[in-house]
């Protein structure tokens, strides 16, 4: 494994795609892996693209790829795609609209299933970003799945969210309503030659006028819980002036147009972070997000193992007669575990 | 872990209907599943191959250019480092050139008619559990 490692960080394409499969399949020495690998991460602009289905993002990630390598850069792609909640399988089909990107080595793409994840990325996709970073791309977009407004992990893990929308999927209630038009740091209206995509961009921008974070470096929802994270003094000698507002940049991906705008949106954004010092507040929130995450599926894996299997079954059977509620049932289990009650 | 498998359509034919239906399949069998799409180049799917780590290749090849194409997958594979990955092929092959395709290094060939459930079951028989390392 050690070997794949070295490799890795010598450009080997195949070991950068065996060690992607190690984390996704959360093998037994991933741990080993990415500690490893994380001293050489951090590099890396990572972009993530998200919005609902059939908006476009694949055809937006192939035009900005595009775009990057012609200035030069290399390109990660980490395309997520559902996996069937029923038979554990999933389609990735992200490629089919990546062909032309197709027999250039300064990118690489790779498809990912949610594998029973519910915020728009799977659970490997933090630690597949990491193994890309080091593998030494300088951009890597990250496709979501089709999201509707309450898949927000992407703002968890990118540097820049962009929020893809397209003519004729909502009246303008959609734009206001919380969620997923709030992680953005750049709004795109793809398909903007279709009728209705001057209806779609006043929509947003109504909603921006309405009021928006501006800065999600204050306080972001994550699984129901609010956290919020000091912003140390940093950057607010003018609160106000330094707030960012997302740009609405429209686009149509299949033929290219609006692509050197949005690409210079994303610029100007990496530049304000950069410049604000915000950038080591967004960080410092994502790590701190991820240690939580982390921490808790640690306990909830430890605890699982000290309830006996058939506790469960028995409080089950329980709540379904109605002889206890689900929250006293917690209650129960928790108190045949010692340590915990 | 689900088996990664790279479904792939070489060469000029522009019928996907039996891909697509194998895709579902395979997805309903558990199964991760690549979908390439249509006109795929023997580098193409090398690419994709390596890319996506999958475990097992499928070819859709309706044209007839089976015996062109499928021998210059194969090679180029090979040049990758892809030896270890087996090709199944799919679509219509005449009887008098499957000993050619096995020779290329084709570890099954899928007529019409094929059920879904017997090329399930060879993928299975023929992957063991990949291992993590």
């Amino acid at each position: 494994m050690n070997d794949l490692v070295e490799q890795l960080l010598n450009g080997n394409r195949r070991a950068l795609a065996r060690l992607l499969t190690a984390v996704e399949n959360e093998a037994a020495n991933r741990g080993e892996v990415l500690a490893a690998l994380f001293p050489h991460t951090g590099r890396a602009w990572v972009i993530g693209v998200t919005g609902a289905p059939g908006t476009g993002k694949s055809t937006l990630v192939t035009a900005l790829t595009k775009a990057y390598r012609a200035q030069g850069k290399t390109v990660a792609v980490l395309a997520v795609d559902p996996t069937s909640p029923f038979s554990g399988g999933a389609i990735l089909g992200d490629r089919i609209r990546m062909r032309e990107l197709s027999g250039d080595t300064g990118v690489f793409i790779r498809s990912m299933a949610t594998r029973g994840s519910l915020g728009g990325l799977s659970r490997a996709t933090r630690s597949a970003i990491r193994v890309m970073d080091a593998a030494g791309f300088d951009i890597i977009l990250v496709e979501t799945v089709g999201a509707g407004q309450s898949e927000v992990d992407i703002a968890l893990a990118a540097k820049t969210t962009l929020v893809v929308d397209a003519p004729g999927l909502g009246d303008d209630v959609q734009a206001i309503k919380a969620g997923i038009l709030e992680i953005a740091d750049v709004l795109v209206v793809n398909k903007a030659d279709r009728p209705g995509a001057k209806n779609t961009v006043r929509s947003l921008k109504t909603m921006l006028e309405l009021g928006h974070p501006g800065s999600r470096s204050q306080v972001v929802a994550h699984h129901g819980q609010l956290l919020r994270v000091e912003s140390n003094g940093v950057g607010n000698k003018d609160e106000v002036e330094a707030m960012w507002l997302p740009p609405i940049v429209e686009t149509v991906a299949s033929e290219g147009k609006g692509i050197g705008e949005l690409i210079e949106a994303i610029d100007r954004h990496r530049h304000y972070l950069a410049n604000d010092a915000a950038l080591i507040n967004l960080e410092r929130q994502q790590i701190e997000i991820e240690l939580y995450d982390r921490l808790r599926e640690a306990l909830m894996t430890r605890l699982l193992q000290k309830i006996p299997g058939n506790v469960f079954a028995d409080v089950i059977g329980r709540i379904q007669a109605r002889e206890i509620d689900p929250e006293s049932a917690v209650m129960a289990v928790l108190a045949k575990v010692p340590d915990v009650s | 872990m689900p088996i990664r498998v790279l479904i792939a359509k070489p060469g000029l034919d522009g019928h996907d209907r039996g891909a697509k239906v194998i895709a579902r399949a395979l997805r309903d069998a558990g199964m991760e599943v690549i979908y390439t799409g249509l006109r795929q180049t023997p580098e193409m799917i090398a690419e994709a191959a390596l890319q996506e780590d999958v475990d097992i290749v499928g070819l859709s090849i309706l044209s007839g250019a089976h015996l062109a194409l499928v021998p210059k997958i194969r090679q180029t594979m090979d040049k990758s480092g892809l030896n270890d990955i087996p090709i199944l092929v799919g679509g219509i092959i005449p009887d008098s050139d499957r000993p050619t395709l096995e020779a290329a290094g084709v570890t099954a060939i899928f007529g019409p008619g094929t059920s879904t459930e017997e090329i399930v079951a060879h993928i299975h028989k023929i992957l063991t559990p990949k291992d993590t390392q």
